[in-house]
């Protein structure tokens, strides 16, 4: 039989991870953890570390910059909040479409990246924004960009003894809008086929400063499109070729085919959201 | 309008009273087949074959494990026959040498710890020699050199009334089709699951989750050798099954009491994980079907020639049944003089398939109604008014060369469903916003069709049910008859129809559980039946019942639940028998050729238009339905909400079989996508409105008039979606699920 432990407090739990970083496997929410134990009984851990109860982990803080979320905030919490749903309402929109409402109660949002999944429903939304993570290890803290986490299939750069602790979300530049997506298999309780998020920002000639974009299910992690975002700098909309786009946007990503979809769907389809996301203020009507 | 021939309801909610079984199953205290108490209970788990057909060589226990603590059973020990009783014995309960499917089972195995068992699982090794060229598709089933059974064709059926060469000559449009349906799981919520137990006296008594416990008694009676009075059956509360509990309970009846014998005298619990039901237990028959069906200008059809094949998989089972009621609702509820229809059940190396919902009509009704469409848009003619011209109408000979009756709503189910949906201000309103280029397309899409209630032909006939009414000293009435109650309402139904024929409340009616030592045989769960049939034996048995009290216990003509009381207590006080019988007689008319496929081939058909409005997002190809119109004509709605119930919960799964159902296969033949979360149903958040418009003529063969009701949902769904996309894109699609997918394919190489 595994072991289960709970310590109430953030060095609590960092001290058991650092003494025994191995064999223990970190859980909050479990609604992804609970799944695969069960379909999975062999990989099953010999210890639990439950963090739901770490205080230091959990609530929303506005701050100046930003918005810190603890790592072990419920997606429920997340999607009601006023704050994020004013000024990040492409994360409320996410955690709203992660799963149904039952396991939004559950599920948090370091789990929701932790689990490291290539279609995580909130990493596009996290890598669009701009996100920083907080890791802790018993001798100190450090910070990552989120676009830095996800280094393989199925792997982080979390180091042994560490633990995602919290996220920092700058605003959204003044004059930026905000495009989100999830093509999932169905409307609800649903793995996404392509989702996107997008964070353009525009000055008042209508050059495009920024554009950050954050995909999942089109690559072996979720994952930016860098040379989408390098094309778009410095452009205005009516001077964007959409068949620039589309060769860029398969450049970035490297969609499979599996049990939810095609290589083609994949590709097609975020092509169209990408072109969907640049020019969904512009007047021009398209053609699908 | 022929709405005044029939009556429209209004009072579903006054007409309807609660449910027997809600109060239970809210409070979370009916007791499942997991939840059955059972003191020092073994667990049962199965060791299955992995190749897809072959042989087995050697079966290879791991020497590290100490087998004395586990019950282990297999071929050998099996005291009667090893095969599963059904139309014929080809399948066997455990594999002993040759076998044709990847997933049959080899060895069972028992003990107290699941944890241990799970252990011992990976413990048993099989040494199977695989054949050389698996079969996984009809065509090449039918194609192969390699058979499976001689032909690989379990049954050739031929539907041929006039002469389609002479169709041909008279037709001025000809259309050809070739069309595809998937296989689809039913998914009840409850995995399927069996409690065995070996008695002090030497007999067994096997409870669980099922539709038809007279099939696993008789299976049961063949396996294990032992005649009926030693084998008891007991329906434990069954969480769903929609036809996926009518013959693979069997099986797992066989297991569990096979391993009952051999634990000597500790129960045995089988339940199954949802992923291995999902992988072994029967789905629906994927099909295959080539259409043609030419018309003259003025749109009148002048023949109809159909080739439908279904996968039967590995073996017989089911499949020449459920291929009959396919072959026999494909030509539809039309009026055409030449139709021919060949059918085949094809062998291949999936699992079987089995019952589903609907039972092979909704396979060959989405060929005939989306051909339909195809007919009208080469004749240039509305498909509604392409429609109207064919629907029978009373007097006109249907497909089965069978006059119509008086009982024919073809024309009123149509003219109601296009009422109701405003189907030409739709029609209208959608081409305008397909034209004017918004993100989505919309579509409108219609299915007419008819489904037979009750056993095919002489079907109910051999079934010769019999149901059983029992009074009580104190006046109340039990039903004894081994239909069972499933999810469906059929316990609720059944008490009303007893307490209305025998005028009591119907809270002095019970239904008995159904345990075979107790009830009489009164037919399987199947085939929309229980209402209609069993209703109606209900009726007769209650008429009997007053007959008897009125003529040996001085009840009065009119009576209240009082002097019904003490004229029971008078019967039973005089030792007089207070139980009455009542069998089925088929009605005077019913004459079925069953090599012709001529006749009348059920007592009532239930008359259907169904009417599909959906959005396609261009950008992501994914199809909403907003409204499902769901009309049909049942005869009477015995109880109005469950009627809905069924209705609206078939127009869901039809839904899912239109749009999303979709069941994929691993290089064994094997499904691949064995997780709720890669089968994809609809949620209610995909559904959108379900109308549901029932009409009653009030001329069935059923109580006050009533039909079958629980199959007819899932025949018209996806046809009337697909003709509603095809509309919305203009596109012509032969194949459903329609997946996004499949549509980009369609509209990036097709003419969008």
């Amino acid at each position: 039989m595994s072991e289960w432990t709970r310590p109430r407090h953030l060095p609590e739990a960092l001290e058991i991870l650092a003494a025994a970083p191995g064999p223990y496997r970190v859980i909050s929410g479990g609604t992804d953890l609970m799944v695969e134990s069960h379909l999975a009984p062999e990989r099953r851990p010999e210890s639990w570390l439950d963090i739901s109860g770490l205080q230091e982990l959990q609530g929303l803080q506005i701050t100046e910059e930003g918005i810190r979320i603890g790592a072990a905030t419920s997606l429920e919490a997340i999607r009601r909040h006023a704050e994020v749903v004013a000024h990040w309402p492409m994360l409320a929109a996410s955690a709203a479409v992660t799963g149904a409402p039952p396991i939004q109660n559950r599920a948090t949002l370091g789990g929701n990246v932790c689990n490291a999944s290539p279609a995580a429903d909130n990493a596009p939304a996290l890598l669009a924004y701009g996100a920083r993570l907080e890791i802790a290890h018993h001798r100190g803290s450090r910070w990552l960009p989120y676009g830095d986490f996800h280094q393989g299939y199925r792997k982080t750069a979390l180091q042994a003894g560490e633990l995602l602790s919290a996220f920092w979300i700058p605003y959204p530049p003044k004059h930026s809008r905000g495009y989100f997506r999830k093509v999932g298999t169905r409307a609800a309780q649903a793995i996404a086929k392509v989702s996107i998020a997008a964070l353009i920002e525009e000055d008042s000639d209508g050059m495009i400063q920024s554009a950050r974009f954050g995909m999942a299910s089109v690559a072996a992690t979720p994952c930016t499109l860098p040379s989408v975002s390098q094309y778009l700098l410095g452009r205005a909309l009516r001077d964007i070729a959409d068949a620039q786009v589309r060769q860029r946007v398969g450049q970035d990503i490297a969609p499979i085919q599996d049990i939810r979809s095609t290589t083609e769907y994949r590709l097609e389809i975020a092509s169209r959201l990408v072109l969907e996301a640049i020019h969904r203020r512009s007047e021009s009507k398209k053609e699908d | 309008m022929s709405l005044t021939l029939v009556k429209q309801r209004t009072d579903q909610q006054t007409a309807s009273p609660r449910r027997v079984d809600g109060v239970a199953k809210i409070r979370g205290t009916a007791l499942y087949v997991d939840d059955l108490p059972c003191a020092d209970v073994l667990h049962g788990a199965t060791v299955r074959t992995t190749e897809a057909g072959g042989t087995l060589q050697e079966v290879v226990f791991d020497p590290a494990i100490d087998w004395s603590e586990f019950v282990v059973v297999t071929a050998r020990d099996i005291p009667g026959m090893n095969a599963v009783k059904l139309l014929e014995n080809d399948q066997v309960v455990l594999v002993d040498r040759a076998f044709r499917h990847a997933g049959e089972a080899v060895v069972l195995l028992a003990h107290a710890d699941p944890e241990k068992l799970r252990m011992a699982l990976n413990g048993v090794s099989l040494v199977e020699l695989p054949n050389t060229a698996p079969i996984f598709d009809i065509d090449a089933a039918l194609a192969a050199q390699h058979e499976i059974i001689p032909g690989n064709i379990y049954t050739d059926y031929l539907l041929d009334r006039g002469d389609v060469a002479e169709g041909e000559h008279l037709a001025d449009v000809v259309i050809e089709e070739r069309f595809l349906t998937p296989s689809q799981e039913q998914l009840y919520i409850e995995p399927q699951g069996m409690l065995a137990h070996l008695q002090k006296d030497g007999s067994i008594l096997v409870e669980g989750s099922m539709q038809c416990p007279y099939y696993v008694l008789d299976a049961l009676v063949q396996c294990m050798g032992m005649d009926k009075d030693h084998l008891r059956v007991v329906q434990s509360t069954t969480g769903g099954a929609f036809g996926g509990k009518e013959d693979y309970p069997s099986v797992i009846a066989c297991h569990a009491a096979l391993l009952a014998l051999k634990a000597g005298g500790r129960s045995v619990k089988l339940v199954y994980e949802r992923g291995e039901d999902l992988r072994v237990t029967p789905k629906r028959h994927p099909s295959r079907t080539l259409i043609r069906l030419g018309a003259n200008k003025a749109g009148e059809l002048q023949f109809i020639d159909m080739d439908f094949a279904i996968d039967g998989g590995a073996y017989r089972t089911l499949s020449p049944v459920v291929l009959s009621r396919g072959v026999i609702h494909a030509p539809g509820p039309y009026k055409c003089p030449h139709i021919r229809v060949r059918g085949r059940a094809v062998a291949t190396n999936h699992p079987p398939f089995g019952a589903f919902r609907g039972f092979g009509a909704p396979q060959s009704i989405f060929a005939m109604e989306v051909a339909m469409d195809r007919l009208a848009r080469k004749l240039a003619m509305d498909p509604a008014e392409l429609r109207r011209i064919n629907l029978l109408r009373t007097g006109d000979v249907n497909p089965t060369g069978d006059v119509v009756g008086a009982d024919c709503f073809a024309h009123a189910a149509l003219d109601v469903a296009l009422e109701h949906t405003h189907y030409y201000h739709r029609l209208a309103e959608y081409r305008a916003w397909n034209a004017a280029g918004h993100q989505t397309r919309k579509g409108i899409g219609l299915a007419t069709f008819v489904h037979g209630a009750g056993f095919t032909g002489n079907g109910e006939l051999h079934l010769a049910s019999r149901v059983s009414l029992q009074a009580l000293a104190n006046g109340h009435v039990e039903i004894l008859c081994s239909n069972t109650e499933m999810g469906q309402g059929a316990a609720t139904t059944l008490v009303q129809i007893a307490a209305d024929a025998l005028g009591l409340p119907m809270d002095r009616v019970h239904l008995a559980q159904t345990d075979t030592s107790r009830v009489p045989n009164s037919g399987p769960t199947v085939a929309s039946r229980t209402c209609m049939v069993v209703g109606d034996l209900i009726q007769k048995a209650a008429g009997q019942l007053l007959q008897r009290l009125r003529e040996t216990a001085a009840l009065a003509v009119s009576h209240d639940a009082q002097s019904f009381a003490a004229a029971c207590t008078r019967l039973c006080a005089a030792a007089g028998d207070a139980l009455v019988t009542a069998q089925y007689q088929p009605p005077a008319d019913m004459r079925w050729d069953e090599q012709a496929f001529l006749g009348r081939a059920y007592a009532s058909y239930a008359w259907a238009a169904y009417i599909a409005e959906v959005e396609v997002d261009v950008l992501t190809l994914a199809t909403r339905v907003l409204d499902f119109t769901a009309v049909q004509e049942i005869g009477n709605a015995v109880h109005p909400v469950i009627v809905q119930g069924q209705i609206e919960g078939g127009v869901a799964q039809g839904i899912g079989y239109a749009l999303y159902e979709d069941v994929l296969w691993n290089e064994r033949g094997v499904m691949a996508n064995d997780r709720l979360t890669n089968y994809i149903i609809p949620t209610s958040a995909d559904l959108g409105f379900i109308h549901v418009v029932l009409l009653e003529g009030g001329l069935g063969a059923g109580p006050k008039g009533a039909k079958g009701v629980g199959e007819l949902p899932m025949d018209g769904p996806a046809p009337a979606i697909v003709n509603a996309i095809q509309q919305a894109l203009d596109i012509d699609i032969r194949q459903i699920p329609v997946r996004p997918e499949m549509l980009l394919e369609l509209t990036v190489s097709g003419g969008n």
